[in-house]
């Protein structure tokens, strides 16, 4: 187990300030290379049939006119996969169950979604590949499907998996962790995961105020702009170069192999910029495609999705149902909390069935505390992670009973959560005790945050939520070289998914040196240069990237001290480094003028060659980050347009490493929570079919809908950081849903139950009451 | 795919003379793309409308405003006299999509285009404009209410190509609005659409009133009972619910994915009302 | 199918090339010139990562036709720079972290430089309404509408 790095407060030089975004200029001027602007010499391109139906069998497929067509290079189908044995297998960090990777990639038996793939095709041309896709005949067998999370549990629902039985895990607070017997009847209820701390029954008993309701969310997608691109080349000596858009190129490098039977280090993935990802680029989609169809065609392949695919055949987020049944005091204690949350997985399990039970009710302090999360497959795409995966879902139903509870108790909104919020030395239900957290810290100062106090007006309404994400350390390598002039460059396995890693982690190193950041360059090295690195996801990026970076700097910096005491004659022990310099410990040691880090760079080569430093590490102590959001909304009464007229973050980083770029995150993910909450699902026909899968009718947010997002940044410095650094990217995504319902109620009088709270349902709630 | 670009109104009229083929005319291309992306259609034949100067002018004759059919929604919005004169016209053409989309879409190939949820429709219908029509037996003109037969659905036959669209001269007095609802602020399709034209005699009453409804019927309809509720009266609050009623009952909505029944016919109303009040002021800010 | 030969104007620069009838002007710049800063987001004019300008319009150019580009004067991002000089549209950009992952920022310059070409002093909502035919998912629009207001007050002087 690595050992935590400690908080030093201290005073800084560059954290915290606002340095321009090194990868800025590229990106103002359209030079920043992402997946789809890579092109290799002689490469074709390659495209994918799709399932048009959400359930059937596949019967036959036959491609021979496909392959027959001038400039089609190489036909593709589940014939040239392996199949993989059900077995749940460690990829990297990772768990997967390779036997649905492998037909999530392609079909084999059934399809499972509209969207699925079947076959793929590399030909000469965009439009030769697209006629070739049109020339393979598939007969299917169709089947009933089910795609709504409740329909899906029923007994009677259409079976996706005749082989899965329900696994169920009880974690019991202080006591064991038993398995449930297996059912004995097949389900498409994969997993059930259930926490238990205390005593619920007898605690509701005595709770003076009980209220129980049920919510639900529809499925939403992460709708990054940029999608999915791969270009793959397979050489004649079995070697793969890889451009991918991912957050994590050391998975996708070790589920390519796994799949293709190659080791790992045969393949070379090499991440291209990302345009967005919010977790939805953990997963392999084309890659595996493409590697294969270079394999046949001895050529490089390039692959992109349109939008359409995106939508049908990424990995969206799942729709839920969500019990949530509290009992408090008189005083508004939370005394029994229960809750329920169902979750669509998809195709196949791997619903983020944790993260959800887990942060459900993790933000307040409970004594009696029951959740139970379901697992359950049905006939959509394979759910990934949406930033914060499973905590939105949980959100939108306990922060809205919370207010309830407030009003009925005549209790200001954010005083009830004051009253039970989670501090320092809480248990939580799911075993960890918090360190030193900031959720107090938000909540108080969204009390005193002037825009609290604006009065509303007529059908205006104000609503608080919360929102809590553990965030993780994992695997992260860095290796740091002293250029011979004094500057550094830092090569990292941190995917910067936009939040300014690189930035940031510049400003660390610079930090570390007390030199200036510009001074630091960090990239992002591919897979072949560095030791893996786990997915940047888990809002890991800046907290654990920082960590390694920081100590490959301290690594660096020590072997500078070597050099400068073997410069002076001295021990190493009499030189201190201070401010970019290397300094005699006390004027004992000798008359020595202070070294530069450009001095001893100069003289690296005379005092034993080139310095560097690095660190590989399994990162630990990642601080958890609260957020509590404001929102006042305004209701068109007679249409049920939901205006947002103010919003309002207030969220603890830990420590802001450059402030910018974290205010970017909280505004970011909060107007996706917007989208979420107002006008954003997936719609599917009676035949299982989706039907927006585009921009147009799957409604993302624009410029028009969000005013000026109002953000304040606390600092309560996560004590396992150098820094303080906790990771914030995924905790502004989970208040808004609850936040605008709680206003909405608050401007009419009506409680919603379901997502999205679009106008024609806010409309006939309003005629209804 | 072959492509097309006759630079006179004859060129054109001989290409379309030729019935080998189904010709498919580009004004914006934004609709006619779309499908194209999307398999909806594969071209074999391509006739770009924008190099022939009739289809891309707005010109102010003496009986009234003139806008080629394939004008972009853009320079209509900034055409201050068309502008001025109609600006519930211009109201729906500023909801056609973003400014990018307006770069280039055209109010003639919306009408053409013929979707029930069109928004410069329901205010050309107010506005009772008619559209001119070119075909191997010369001109004629159509009310632009006559010239939509149902979704997508227009009147031309295929040797026919709409040239413009023909406004009357403007009444004394008189404005026009055009509103419509959508899921978001921008970027949607129509749910329901209003367009609205009146004008007012010296004591306040209407005296002349014409109200299109879009999005809640297959094709964009005259309220002719709600305009009648609305002359020889004030706009006071029972002549309005009269007319909200009216409207409310004529529009036959479907349920679909951007709106129910229920919501369509409550919110035409509103629209209506909106619209109303719209035009009754830009009339009183002269 | 024969291809056309069209002649065009990029970023000041005459240019030609040869294409399908029915080929997409954002795939002629990005795939046949390699001018890949323009973006395809979604390929039905809803996103705005492809917008240009075409003779002074501001398009969206997966939906516009390559042939159409004959005789015309087109702009893309990689045009925008002055002189080496960043545009100061692109420095208030940076200056206010107004991009995270960019992929959305070359529409949005092309965007809000046709905007302040037309209007030099808009207010938010006018910028908000201008830009909102270019989707972002990262920013939430609040540090680019900063941006474009900076920049329209630096552009008054």
């Amino acid at each position: 187990m690595s050992e935590l790095v400690a908080y030093e407060e201290k005073n800084l030089k560059t954290i915290g300030t606002r340095p321009l975004r090194p990868d800025g200029v590229d990106k103002v001027t359209g030079r920043a290379r992402y997946g789809a602007d890579i092109n290799l010499p002689g490469q074709l391109y390659g495209c994918v049939l799709r399932s048009p139906h959400a359930h059937a069998r596949i019967k036959s497929i036959d491609i021979s006119q496909a392959k027959a067509l001038t400039g089609v290079k190489a036909v593709i189908t589940s014939k040239d996969f392996e199949d993989m044995p059900s077995q749940v297998i460690p990829v990297g960090e990772l768990v997967a169950n390779f036997r649905d990777v492998t037909r999530n990639v392609m079909a084999r038996e059934k399809v499972l979604y509209d969207g699925h793939a079947v076959a793929a095709v590399a030909a000469t041309s965009e439009s030769i590949a697209k006629k070739a896709i049109n020339l393979i005949k598939v007969e299917y067998e169709i089947l009933p499907h089910v795609i709504d999370v409740a329909d899906a549990m029923k007994d009677d629902a259409p079976l996706l998996d005749e082989d899965q039985f329900t696994q169920g895990e009880i974690r019991v607070l202080g006591g064991d962790t038993t398995k449930e017997p297996v059912h004995d009847k097949p389900s498409n209820i994969a997993k059930r995961l259930t926490f238990v701390k205390g005593d619920i029954d007898s605690a509701f008993n005595e709770a003076h105020l009980v209220i129980e309701r049920t919510f639900t969310t529809k499925p939403v997608h992460q709708g990054y702009i940029e999608p999915h691109a791969a270009v793959a080349s397979y050489t004649e000596d079995g070697q793969v170069e890889l451009y991918s858009c991912t957050q994590g190129h050391f998975t996708i490098r070790a589920q390519c192999a796994k799949l293709l039977s190659m080791d790992v280090s045969k393949i070379k993935v090499i991440p291209t910029e990302l345009g967005g990802g919010f977790g939805g680029k953990n997963n392999v989609y084309l890659e595996p495609l493409a590697i294969t169809l270079s394999k046949i065609a001895r050529r490089p392949v390039k692959m992109v999705m349109s939008r359409n695919e995106v939508f049908r055949a990424s990995g969206p987020s799942p729709a839920g149902r969500t019990y949530v049944k509290l009992g408090l005091n008189k005083k508004g204690k939370i005394i029994a909390a229960d809750a329920q949350i169902d979750m669509q997985s998809g195709a196949f399990p791997g619903t983020p069935l944790g993260q959800a039970t887990i942060t459900c009710f993790t933000r307040y302090d409970i004594e009696n505390v029951r959740v139970i999360g379901h697992d359950v497959i049905s006939n959509r795409p394979k759910v990934a992670a949406y930033r914060a995966p499973g905590a939105p879902v949980a959100a939108f139903g306990v922060e809205s009973v919370i207010d309830e509870a407030a009003k009925k108790l005549s209790i200001d909104p954010i005083d009830i959560r004051i009253l039970n919020a989670a501090k320092e030395g809480t248990q939580t239900y799911y075993g960890v005790k918090f360190p030193r957290i900031g959720f107090e810290e938000t909540l108080k100062k969204a009390k005193q945050h002037k825009n609290y106090q604006i009065p509303l007006k007529e059908n205006q309404g104000r609503g608080v939520a919360t929102g809590f994400w553990m965030n993780i350390g994992m695997d992260t390598t860095a290796s740091l070289n002293v250029n011979d002039d004094g500057t550094i460059a830092v090569s990292v396995g941190t995917i910067d998914v936009a939040g300014g890693s690189r930035a940031s982690l510049a400003m660390m190193v610079a930090e570390e040196f007390g030199i200036d950041s510009d001074k630091v360059r960090v990239t992002t090295g591919d897979t072949s240069q560095l030791g893996f690195n786990f997915v940047t996801a888990g809002s890991r990026g800046t907290f654990a990237g920082g960590i390694v970076s920081v100590l490959a700097a301290r690594d660096a910096i020590e072997e500078c001290k070597l050099r400068a005491a073997k410069t002076w004659n001295v021990k190493v022990e009499e030189v201190v480094w201070e401010n970019g310099f290397a300094r005699p410990a006390s004027t004992n040691v000798g008359p020595f003028e202070p070294l530069s880090l450009s001095d001893i760079a100069r003289n690296s080569t005379r005092t034993g060659g080139p310095i560097a430093g690095h660190c590989e590490k399994n990162v630990q102590g990642a601080g958890p980050s609260f957020g509590t959001q404001i929102v006042d909304v305004e209701v068109d009464k007679e249409t049920g347009s939901v205006k947002i007229l103010r919003h309002t973050i207030v969220q603890d980083a830990g420590k802001a490493i450059h402030p910018a770029y974290v205010e970017g995150q909280y505004q970011g993910g909060a107007v996706q929570g917007i989208g979420w909450a107002l006008n954003e699902e997936y719609i599917y026909g009676v035949d299982g079919r989706l039907q927006n899968p585009g921009f147009l009718d799957y409604r993302v947010p624009v410029a028009s809908d969000v005013p000026f997002i109002d953000v304040e940044i606390v600092e309560v410095p996560n004590p396992y950081h150098p820094y303080g650094v906790r990771g914030i990217g995924e905790v502004p995504i989970i208040p808004p849903t609850a936040a605008i319902a709680n206003a909405i109620n608050d401007a009419i009088g009506v409680r919603f139950e379901t997502l999205p709270l679009s106008p024609p349902k806010v409309l006939a709630a309003i005629i209804g009451s | 795919m072959d492509f097309h670009s006759p630079s006179t109104i004859d060129e054109l009229s001989s290409l379309l003379s030729n019935n080998s083929e189904k010709k498919h005319l580009l004004a914006g291309g934004t609709d006619l793309l779309v499908q194209m992306q999307s398999q909806i259609i594969e071209p074999t034949s391509v006739i770009d409308l924008k190099n022939i100067s009739e289809m891309m002018e707005i010109k102010e004759d003496t009986d009234g405003f003139f806008v080629g059919a394939a004008v972009p929604g853009m320079t209509i919005i900034e055409h201050q006299g068309f502008s001025k004169t109609w600006p519930g016209v211009v109201d729906g053409v500023k909801l056609i999509g973003s400014i990018q989309i307006k770069g280039r879409a055209s109010m003639g190939g919306n009408l053409c285009n013929a979707s029930p949820a069109a928004d410069s429709i329901p205010a050309m219908i107010a506005s009772d404009a008619k559209a001119i029509i070119l075909g191997s037996k010369g001109k004629r003109d159509v009310l632009v209410e006559d010239f939509i037969l149902g979704p997508g659905k227009n009147i031309l036959k295929s040797d026919e190509v709409l040239v413009g669209i023909k406004f009357p001269e403007k009444k004394n007095n008189s404005s026009g609005a055009y509103l419509r609802f959508t899921p978001r602020t921008e970027m949607d399709i129509a749910v329901a659409g209003v367009g609205v034209n009146v004008s007012i005699s010296k004591n306040s009453q209407i005296e002349h009133a014409k109200v299109s409804i879009g999005a809640v019927a297959e094709k964009a309809l005259v309220a002719e009972a709600a305009a009648k509720a609305l002359i020889g009266k004030k706009a006071d609050a029972g002549t309005i619910e009269k007319f909200m009623s009216e409207v409310r009952d004529l529009a036959r909505p479907i349920d679909d994915k951007r709106g129910t029944v229920e919501f369509r016919k409550q919110v035409i109303g509103v629209l209506a009302k909106r619209a109303l009040n719209i035009a009754l002021e830009r009339i009183n800010n002269g | 199918m024969a291809r056309k030969h069209v002649q065009t104007t990029i970023n000041g620069d005459e240019c030609d090339f040869l294409c399908e009838s029915n080929e997409t002007l954002l795939s002629v710049i990005r795939n046949q010139l390699r001018l890949t800063g323009t973006k395809e987001g979604c390929s039905t004019g809803d996103c705005g990562a492809c917008s240009v300008m075409l003779d002074s319009r501001l398009v969206c150019s997966c939906l516009t036709l390559a042939v159409e580009a004959e005789g015309k004067v087109i702009e893309t991002i990689e045009g925008m720079s002055e002189d080496g000089n960043l545009h100061i549209l692109q420095r208030k950009f940076i200056e206010h972290a107004a991009l995270q992952c960019g992929i959305c920022t070359p529409g949005f310059l092309i965007a809000a430089k046709a905007l302040l070409e037309r209007n030099p002093n808009p207010t938010e909502t006018e910028v908000r309404y201008w830009l909102a035919g270019n989707l972002c998912r990262c920013t939430g629009y609040h540090k680019i509408v900063e941006a474009v207001m900076d920049a329209a007050a630096e552009m008054r002087g």
